[in-house]
């Protein structure tokens, strides 16, 4: 092939697969860090029961960035989120709006969204503690994570992860940095093996007798308890028993995941409509029965397998306060070298 | 080498002159079309960013500093002695399975670095098949009695990593010793010096800018990867990357980290070039040939082939029988995905036009620092790879500045010139995904291409001129079919990372689409690795296709040819 016939193919290929054109009107685009398979039950049911079609795109890092680099024309209408930092951020980097609709409002305690409406919190987990079946353990504080007589028993994931980062700045709410620090060096001590990996790997390792207790979140246990993940993980489910920790002054540490409108949605009329499906009763059972999460909306029905853990306290401290003590929660992980 | 065309007339030296400006001049195109990303980084880092880094030279620097170098330097030392032995095995002995051996010792490119650390985290897992086949024969019950050393470690880290990549370093350095060494050799051997006296005193000597550019294809690729050290537990630099940026929300701290550790990498390969600065390596790429490889007898020749399929069965075999058996277990459990075809041709499409436009743009900045040798030219060459070694998603965050600044300004003039507005048309699309893979792999196909025209000696550039050629004429009638070659390999080695590729595809690629290792990503992220194992399977499945064709491509002897 000549070089400019090359040439002329690639364009051609690369207008393929140049921007899609504008949404129609019955049509939203959704910009998520909200894994794909997790939601991809929800937007189902919402087409099936407006007919609106819902594209998506799954990002992890850069959500943010991308779309305020779009600036006025950008396409996206909702922004999703698995983390109340991450939303609060969205919130901070000038991407979102303010919504007001006693829908929402009503369905979502206030403590679980923004006091202006810039995002809304549709599901929470717990930050549990996964222990060895066999073990004599009934109730856990989270303090007690640093105590000695679990040295060389502790599995977590990285400290700079967004769930424990999360976790070590509910405990500066409780403690202050400098017992935050005392207590992540003591619980670096313990520490079975290295800072890594997923939270499924804390009742993995503890099936392969790594560790005696892990830190992880709630709904892991629902996906490999069901069956859904394999039954290789039904049997890291049965390993273990999960505890519901608290705080000696407080309940147990949750996180949310929640969502909210694009600045410069071309839609916010249909974004806010598919916000106020999202805490439905039908949407809520979803969070409930395909996340295993906790539905924020009062009432909504808790899948059995997360109902058997036992009664949830929701730890006291507003999440606009946890979310701001999370540098420092990441900054004391690097000092306390809890990752190395 | 580099020298005047006395020969050429007068007219032909002007129309050559004004051609060789022109190829100058799109090299430097070429070079700022995949250097703005990085500048819009570098604006970025001058935002300033307080404290950040008294805080990182109080806590996690001095570590991170030190397990990169340490990972840096295993990885290096793995890669070149599993990629230099290899490549000695198959190009100085005859033995049974040598052929076979040849090729499959590229195998492993196939697998990305995230996938072999799932992989052998499982495999090797206490309650994994291997460690329960010990316990098994030892006789002990439960892994709280027995188990081995936790792969999660900076050794495993290393191992794991120098497995996938040592092709990066055995494919040069073959191709090198297939080439170059011969009639060396041969006089070496005449002259009485032993075969393993030849591989240390003329064969690597010869071979090493070879080893040196495989070696620092396979530490950026290492500087690059996130995912294997987020399973391994590694703390690296590129980590505090992602941590400065994600957790603590300071975008400008992580360019001026990236951009720190990309000087760090620019410096090191620097310093290679300066060290061998007095070395020249051309030999007549026609004339040429391959020593004879000496023939081993069948049963230490068995060993040679045992030896030899070492790295194969670690860094291929294994994780592809377990991503198999993996995929198979899924198959049963939740049959095919029915989006699974959409994956195929997005991950297919996007690889396919991403290879086009970086071969284009490699052949036009290496062929420029050929016809118009120099600093200037020289410094594109480098300049235009620099995106190789900054991770996926700086890069990905640097093409997103740049194309917001484009589409802006394109809104903006078809406003005021026409009244229209044309919204986005880089951001969002698939173009955007084809430029950021540009300025990802164009180190491999400029430095690939690069390497294959240096082979092709300066007299027949000028005997190609002195017939009245153009200088593009010589390009297309001399070095292009003289070059096929290199540039097919650099092709299909492109291809394969573009496959492989993660973290900008799924920053930058537009609504809807997903691609096997965006897939893999969402499923992964969620801790859901099962329901991923078929995309696993698949992008390795797509990439051994190329790689097999690379094997094809170059494994004939240049006297046989």
């Amino acid at each position: 092939m000549k070089p400019h016939a090359i040439l002329a193919s690639t364009l051609l290929a690369a207008s393929m697969l140049s921007a899609p054109s504008l949404a129609a009107a019955a049509e939203i685009n959704v910009y998520t860090t909200r894994e794909p398979a997790l939601i991809a039950p929800l937007l189902e049911a919402y087409t099936k029961s407006t007919g609106t079609k819902v594209n998506t795109v799954f990002m992890k890092d850069g959500l943010a960035e991308r779309v305020s680099s779009e600036g006025a024309s950008s396409p996206a209408d909702i922004l999703m989120a698995v983390d109340a930092g991450n939303l609060v951020d969205l919130a901070e980097k000038g991407v979102t709006q303010s919504v007001e609709s006693s829908v929402l409002n009503s369905a979502i305690p206030a403590e679980l969204r923004d006091g202006k409406g810039h995002w809304f919190g549709l599901s929470y987990r717990a930050r549990v503690l996964y222990a060895a079946k066999d073990l004599d353990l009934a109730a856990f504080n989270y303090e007690d994570l640093a105590d000695p007589k679990w040295k060389g028993k502790v599995c977590i994931r990285s400290g700079q992860h967004p769930y424990n980062t999360a976790l070590f700045a509910d405990y500066i709410a409780h403690h202050g940095a400098e017992e935050t620090e005392k207590w992540l060096t003591g619980v670096k001590a313990n520490l079975a093996r290295k800072a890594a990996g997923g939270d499924r790997d804390a009742a993995k390792d503890i099936l392969g007798g790594i560790c005696d207790i892990g830190i992880a979140n709630s709904y892991y246990v629902g996906l490999m308890k069901s069956g859904k993940g394999g039954e290789e993980q039904v049997k890291w489910a049965e390993a273990i028993k999960v505890i519901l920790p608290t705080f000696k002054d407080g309940g147990t540490q949750v996180n949310i995941s929640g969502a909210a409108v694009a600045k410069n949605s071309p839609n916010k009329a249909e974004a806010v409509k598919f916000l106020e499906y999202l805490v439905s009763d039908e949407a809520q059972k979803i969070y409930a029965e395909a996340n295993y999460e906790y539905p924020v909306k009062a009432g909504a029905a808790v899948d059995p397998i997360i109902a058997s853990f036992g009664t949830l306290k929701v730890d006291n401290k507003p999440l606009s306060e946890i979310v701001s003590h999370r540098k420092q929660a990441s900054e004391l992980v690097d000092k306390v070298g809890f990752d190395n | 080498m580099h020298s005047n065309q006395p020969f050429a007339t007068s007219l032909n030296a002007k129309r050559g002159a004004r051609s060789g400006r022109n190829w100058l001049l799109f090299s430097v195109i070429a070079a700022l079309i995949v250097t703005l990303p990085i500048l819009g980084l570098a604006l970025e880092a001058l935002k300033g960013s307080s404290g950040l880094w008294a805080h990182l030279f109080s806590t996690i620097l001095p570590v991170a500093m030190v397990d990169t170098v340490i990972l840096l330097a295993g990885v290096g030392i793995v890669t070149a002695v599993i990629g230099t032995t290899t490549a000695w095995l198959v190009t100085a002995y005859e033995f049974p399975g040598r052929r076979l051996l040849e090729w499959a010792l590229l195998l492993p490119l196939a697998v990305p670095t995230y996938i072999i650390a799932y992989a052998y985290l499982d495999i090797l897992h206490p309650i994994g098949s291997v460690q329960g086949a010990i316990r098994w024969v030892l006789g002990y019950e439960s892994p709280r009695q027995f188990r081995l050393p936790d792969i999660r470690s900076m050794t495993g880290c290393i191992l794991l990593l120098g497995f996938v990549l040592y092709p990066y370093v055995y494919i040069p350095t073959r191709a090198m010793f297939l080439t170059q060494s011969g009639n060396l050799i041969d006089a070496a051997r005449t002259l009485g010096v032993s075969r393993r006296a030849v591989f240390w005193r003329v064969a690597l000597p010869l071979a090493r800018p070879a080893v040196a550019i495989g070696v620092a294809l396979a530490l950026m690729e290492t500087l690059n990867d996130v995912g294997a050290a987020e399973f391994l537990g590694v703390r690296t630099m590129t980590v505090s990357i992602y941590t400065t940026w994600i957790t603590r929300t300071d975008l400008p701290g992580a360019s001026q980290i990236a951009l720190a550790l990309l000087l760090i990498v620019v410096a090191l390969v620097g310093i290679e070039r300066w060290a061998r600065r007095k070395q020249r390596y051309a030999t007549d790429a026609r004339r040429s040939r391959g020593f004879s490889p000496q023939k081993i007898a069948p049963l230490p020749g068995l060993l040679f082939l045992g030896i030899g399929l070492v790295p194969v069965l670690l860094g291929f075999v294994a994780p592809a029988i377990y991503l198999t058996t993996e995929a198979w277990k899924r198959y049963r459990f939740a049959g095919l995905s029915p989006r699974i075809l959409d994956e195929a041709v997005n991950t297919i499409v996007i690889a396919t036009v991403a290879t086009v436009v970086t071969i284009l743009l490699g052949l036009v900045v290496a062929y420029a620092a050929r016809i118009r040798p120099g600093k200037k030219s020289a410094a594109l060459l480098r300049l235009s790879s620099m995106g190789y070694a900054a991770p996926g998603t700086v890069v990905a965050i640097g093409v997103l500045i740049v194309l917001a600044g484009l589409d802006r300004f394109i809104d903006r003039t078809a406003l005021d010139w026409f009244g229209v507005s044309t919204g986005l048309l880089f951001m969002g699309s698939g173009a955007a995904v084809v430029y950021a893979l540009t300025v990802r792999f164009l180190a491999i196909s400029a430095g690939g291409i690069e390497a294959g025209l240096s082979r092709i000696p300066m007299s027949l550039d000028h005997a190609s001129r002195t017939l009245g050629q153009s200088v593009s004429g010589t390009f297309r009638h001399v070095h292009l079919p003289l070059s096929k070659t290199a540039i097919s390999a650099a092709a299909l080695l492109v291809f394969v990372d573009c496959v492989k590729e993660l973290p900008a595809t799924l920053l930058l690629r537009p609504l809807n689409v997903e691609t096997f290792a965006t897939h893999l990503y969402g499923e992964a992220a969620r801790g859901t690795y099962e329901e991923a194992a078929i995309a696993a399977l698949a992008i390795v499945a797509i990439a051994i296709l190329p790689v097999l064709l690379l094997s094809r491509v170059g494994s004939t002897r240049p006297d046989a040819g």
